[in-house]
């Protein structure tokens, strides 16, 4: 098992995650949920987060993307300590700083998918950049149904035009909850795509929890997480070496160290 | 299952709580108006008990509505005749006429719209059944001229205490008293005189002062010796009866003077009871609306339910179950609000004058099968559709996201709420029309009214369409895309929309029905004054009664008057109901300015009539035609000499001479009278006033006052209207807060990305408060809509009747409007706290 190396100086972290710990309940009941975490995620890197059910790394992309308050620790996104923030704070971090792309209900189901993708400008009262736009439209490749309905579209293309109201906004950090999840393979692929040429052509940062190994290939990095720790990550991952961590954390989990 | 839908009800406390409030609503309004009218009854008719002897010997004819008094009397030699009789213990002449009133030590006269005031003789003679009649409890009976006895109530509310002179007003020819009270009267068995005031003289001198000094009674009692019936002693008094009189038992008096009262109050009972017919009908819209979402909502679990093999009997019966249990419920907290209600109406009848504290209230079993029926069948029959539509959902739903109802089932819908409102329009035509004669009108025009409001709330989701594109591209323009986002969740579900804003609709309807009505009204009363007021003043009593005829010998004295025309009222019975006559002296018709639309004053003769012209259409009479009445001396047959048009001056339907009235038995008493002043004559309300300062039940208006005074009381008659329909208004805006609450709940995920993508709590409570407007908005211009609607086909069917003025009073229906959105601001205050208050996270991972 590699050391898992938490600071690369060579590149500037769009999030920094220190000493972070996360635990819900009280007493007896109390579940560790993440266990002092210290990991950054680079800007202009897409970095997957791996691990088995109940490894933390779906609590760990809540509290970074500030839907979860950290019981210690600290989140900075681009120097901003997120702990303190209040409600409407949060809002203009949100708005400003961070995009989302949900496993599944990811469109408002009244409005096109035009006005979904251009939805958070709208909120924030901005006009969208029209070159940024018509660029983000065309890598989205969804022709002549913008003015469609979700409902109208296939689950691939209401995933995409999720991913494109995601970059709309050009957030410092794409945070995706399992994008594929519940996508065909095909289907997936091509978001994982779209969020590839994003970080590709745009310098834009993703991170992204996932459990597919064929997903995360497409990333940089993959940091592990085995119970609310990180165990192992690494950079330019394939499948197979994927798999094989993957194997590996299983492995540690059956041999039975889990007394607490 | 039963379990099952328990758990549910459980799970769903708030939300069955606001749809109950509508049912507890409509049922506590149905309870106390059957515990209030109960008591009445029981009250009534065990309280006249103590007014009657054991037999009643009273003139024929006697009983005339409004209880006006008569002339005509029973001979004083009678009694000792009757007191000789055997199976008669005794017997007692009793006198009692009323408009007597006593001054309180404030200068303020006691009495009422309701209740008499009654002067008589101290009789001693006990009631019926032998029952005590009222007995003296402090002092001494009045034992001659100048002393009075008060019962104990009136001695109380006035003030005065015995040894005190007790400035009393009477409609006789000495219309001021000065009598000493010596004594204070009280029922020992209990009981009480209704809240009317009774003032007690010496035989001799009440028959002076009331029976013009005459040797006779009003009516005797006669007292049965033991072991004699009342009906055994009844006949046995018939035989020595001379003509004209009449013996009835005292049992059968008591319950047709309580009858009599209970009629003139009925309007009350019915009034109550279709406002709890209006708040269930607005009730169970709520109920179906809310029944339909929460269907809706647990589709997906009533689907799983099946797949996991349930029949849909079972599921269907597990959504029926639950709306029994909140029928139940409602009807029990109604219950026990309508007995609340009932007291407080109590005490609103205490503070007008109808004391009934005496009377425990009373709870017949009728009470308690009517509320359960009431509020078990309406919440059952409103949750039928939605727990019929829960067998349509097919196992496989379990698995799909959303439910969409298929469009063709608005479009049916439209078309039965087309049919119904059509069949709706005839039924309103043939009730307020007489073009197809189909008996009693006012049902026809309530069910057509139903019809129409049920037929536009069917047709509401189509006829709504435009409304809401409308108001979404106009919030989008306005308020931007949160504006555009209410305006499409508005849209997302048409039918839910509109379901909601009929509740409003439906209270905005009849508001808006009632103010036109009420402003027509106004309009009408101000331009007969303007049209037909004659002379300079108008005297009348500030309980539109009857007054002494002194007051206008009185005031033909006052300086600067030049004249008075006088004119005197009364009732009588007429073609099953009863009718208004009014009297005057043929010669002052010119005087009153009357236009006669046929025949002349000349033909005013003895028994003959002058008709209203909307009297003779409405019973079809013209000249010549008879006219049979029941009045105090029995049944008379007048001749129609004449029609006159409406006119400010002359309120009744019927108008003849005095010589004519007097002859059918009604007292000498003035009701109306016209000041004329000499030219030149000024300050002429100060001389009036001064003239009447002793007679503070009479006041002299000039005609801005006569006419305000004309509009008082439709202005209160709205007001409570309003206020009624406050509470339909109510529920409305609970039907608001429950869909719009509902609807957050169902899109909390959808709450919850729209907050992860940047949407502020601010901009989310907008979002929700604008959804919110555009429902009260849309209700409220369907209401105004169909109001002025039914207002105008109201006041053009009344137009025959006199109302002949339609006015729509547009300031008000501009209030409705601006009332609605406010409503509508209100009801999202506590959704949109609930969405705004959503954990994003939360939100977003929810099922």
């Amino acid at each position: 098992m590699s050391e898992p190396s938490p600071h690369d100086s060579s590149r500037e972290p769009a999030a920094r995650v220190v000493g972070l710990s996360k635990t819900y309940g009280t007493g007896e009941a109390v579940v560790k949920a993440l266990d002092d975490v210290t990991v950054d995620l680079y800007a202009g890197e897409f970095t997957a987060v791996m691990g088995p059910s109940g490894s933390g790394k779906s609590t760990l992309m809540h509290v970074c993307a500030a839907l979860d308050q950290p019981t210690s620790g600290e989140v900075l996104i681009g120097g901003t300590s997120i702990g303190s923030l209040s409600d409407k704070q949060l809002t203009m971090l949100r708005r400003e700083e961070i995009g989302f792309v949900f496993q599944s209900f990811n469109l408002v189901p009244t409005l096109s998918a035009e006005e979904n993708i251009t939805l958070p400008l709208a909120i924030a009262g901005r006009k969208p950049d029209a070159g940024w736009f018509d660029q983000v439209i065309s890598t989205v490749g969804l022709g002549g149904r913008l003015k469609h309905k979700p409902n109208e579209l296939s689950g691939g293309q209401q995933q995409r035009v999720a991913v494109a109201r995601a970059l709309v906004s050009r957030p410092r950090i794409v945070f995706a909850d399992e994008p594929t999840g519940n996508l065909d393979s095909r289907a997936g692929a091509e978001v994982l795509q779209l969020l590839r040429d994003s970080v590709d052509a745009h310098g834009q940062t993703v991170v992204m929890v996932t459990h597919d190994p064929v997903a995360a290939a497409y990333t940089d990095r993959v940091v592990f997480l085995a119970d609310g720790r990180v165990v192992d990550e690494v950079r330019d991952p394939d499948r197979d070496g994927v798999l094989e961590i993957m194997a590996r954390m299983t492995e540690v989990a059956d041999s039975g160290d889990v007394t607490p | 299952m039963i379990r099952a839908a328990l758990k549910s009800l459980l799970a769903r406390k708030v939300r069955l709580v606001m749809s109950t409030f509508a049912i507890v609503l409509g049922v506590s309004f149905v309870v106390s108006t059957l515990i209030f009218s109960d008591t009445l009854n029981r009250s009534f008719v065990s309280l006249f008990a103590y007014t009657v002897g054991d037999v009643v010997v009273q003139p024929e004819g006697g009983d005339v509505p409004g209880g006006g008094d008569s002339t005509a009397t029973v001979p004083a030699e009678l009694v000792d005749t009757l007191a000789a009789l055997p199976g008669a213990a005794r017997a007692d002449g009793q006198i009692g006429v009323q408009g007597v009133y006593v001054v309180d030590t404030d200068g303020d006269p006691l009495g009422g719209f309701g209740p008499p005031s009654i002067g008589g003789n101290w009789s001693d003679a006990p009631a019926g059944n032998g029952l005590r009649s009222l007995a003296i409890v402090e002092g001494r009976e009045p034992q001659g001229p100048g002393e009075v006895v008060l019962d104990a109530e009136t001695a109380d509310k006035s003030g005065w205490s015995v040894g005190d002179v007790v400035p009393m007003i009477t409609g006789e020819e000495t219309a001021n008293l000065e009598p000493t009270l010596v004594g204070i009267a009280d029922f020992p068995d209990g009981g009480s005189l209704n809240g009317a005031t009774l003032a007690a003289f010496e035989t001799s001198t009440a028959q002076d002062l009331f029976l013009d000094g005459e040797d006779v009674f009003n009516d005797v009692w006669v007292t049965a010796a033991d072991g004699v019936t009342q009906a055994e002693l009844r006949d046995r008094v018939a035989e020595v009866l001379p003509d004209g009189l009449e013996a009835v038992t005292g049992d059968s008096e008591a319950d047709a003077q309580a009858d009599e009262l209970l009629e003139a109050i009925s309007f009350l009972t019915i009034f109550l009871l279709i406002f709890a017919g209006i708040s269930l009908v607005v009730g169970s819209f709520l109920i179906v609306n809310t029944f339909s979402i929460l269907v809706a909502q647990r589709s997906r679990e009533l689907a799983l339910l099946r797949a996991l093999g349930a029949s849909r009997r079972q599921v269907t019966r597990s959504v029926q179950l639950e709306s029994f249990i909140l029928g139940v419920l409602g009807s029990t907290v109604g219950l026990g609000l309508g007995v609340l209600l009932a007291i407080g109406l109590r005490a609103i009848f205490a503070t007008i004058g109808l004391d009934l504290s005496g009377q425990a209230l009373v709870y017949s079993p009728r009470t308690f099968i009517a509320a359960y029926a009431v509020g078990i069948v309406v919440t059952m029959a409103a949750a039928y559709l939605p727990a019929r539509r829960t067998a349509r959902i097919a196992p496989v739903q379990a698995m799909r996201d959303d439910i969409a109802l298929p469009e063709e089932s608005v479009r049916k819908r439209f078309r039965n709420g087309l049919g119904l409102a059509v069949l709706g329009a005839l039924s309103l035509l043939v009730g307020l029309t007489d073009l197809v004669d189909l008996g009693n009108g006012a049902w026809y025009t309530g069910l057509g009214v139903l019809a129409i409001l049920l037929g536009v709330t069917a047709m509401s989701p189509v006829l709504a369409q435009p409304y809401l594109e409308l108001t979404r591209a106009l919030f989008a323009r306005w308020f931007g895309s949160i504006g555009n986002l209410a305006g499409q969740n508005s849209l997302r579900n048409p039918r839910r929309t509109a379901a909601t804003a009929s509740a409003l609709m439906i209270g905005l309807t009849l508001a808006c029905t009632m103010a036109i009505v009420g402003a027509s009204a106004k309009a009408t009363v101000d331009k007969q004054i303007e049209d037909t007021f004659v002379g300079d003043f108008v005297v009348s009593s500030i309980f539109s009664g009857a007054f002494s005829s002194s007051i206008a010998t009185r005031l033909e004295g006052v300086d600067g008057v030049e004249d008075v025309v006088s004119q005197r009222f009364g009732f009588a019975q007429y073609d099953g109901g009863f009718a208004g006559i009014g009297a005057t002296d043929p010669d002052d018709l010119d005087r009153l300015d009357l236009t006669l639309a046929t025949g002349s004053p000349d033909d005013l003769t003895l028994d003959t009539v002058l008709l209203g012209t909307g009297f003779a259409r409405s019973n079809d009479l013209t000249i010549g035609d008879t006219v049979e009445l029941e009045v105090n001396t029995g049944t008379v047959e007048w001749t129609v000499a004449g029609t006159f048009e409406a006119s400010s001056l002359v309120s009744s339907g019927l108008l003849t001479s005095l010589e004519t009235f007097e002859k059918a038995g009604y007292p000498a008493q003035d009701y109306l009278l016209v000041v004329y002043d000499e030219p030149g004559a000024s300050d002429m309300q100060t001389k009036l006033d001064r003239a009447l300062a002793d007679q503070p039940i009479v006041t002299a208006k000039d005609q801005a006052a006569y006419a305000a005074e004309q509009r008082e009381p439709i202005d209160q008659f709205v007001l409570i209207i309003f206020a009624l329909l406050g509470l339909a208004l109510l529920i409305a805006v609970l039907g608001i807060v429950n869909t719009l609450a509902l609807s957050v709940i169902e899109r909390t995920r959808e709450v919850g990305l729209l907050r992860a993508i940047g949407v502020s709590r601010g901009q989310l409570r907008w979002m929700i408060t604008l959804e919110s407007v555009v429902i009260a908005s849309l209700g409220a211009i369907l209401g105004v809509l169909l109001g002025i609607g039914f207002g105008l086909a109201l006041m053009t069917a009344v137009r025959d009747e006199g109302l002949d003025v339609i006015r729509v009073p547009f300031g008000q229906v501009a209030v409705f409007l601006v009332l609605s959105v406010v409503i509508g601001m209100l009801a999202a205050i506590l959704p949109a706290r609930r969405a705004a208050r959503l954990d994003v996270l939360d939100a977003i991972s929810t099922e």
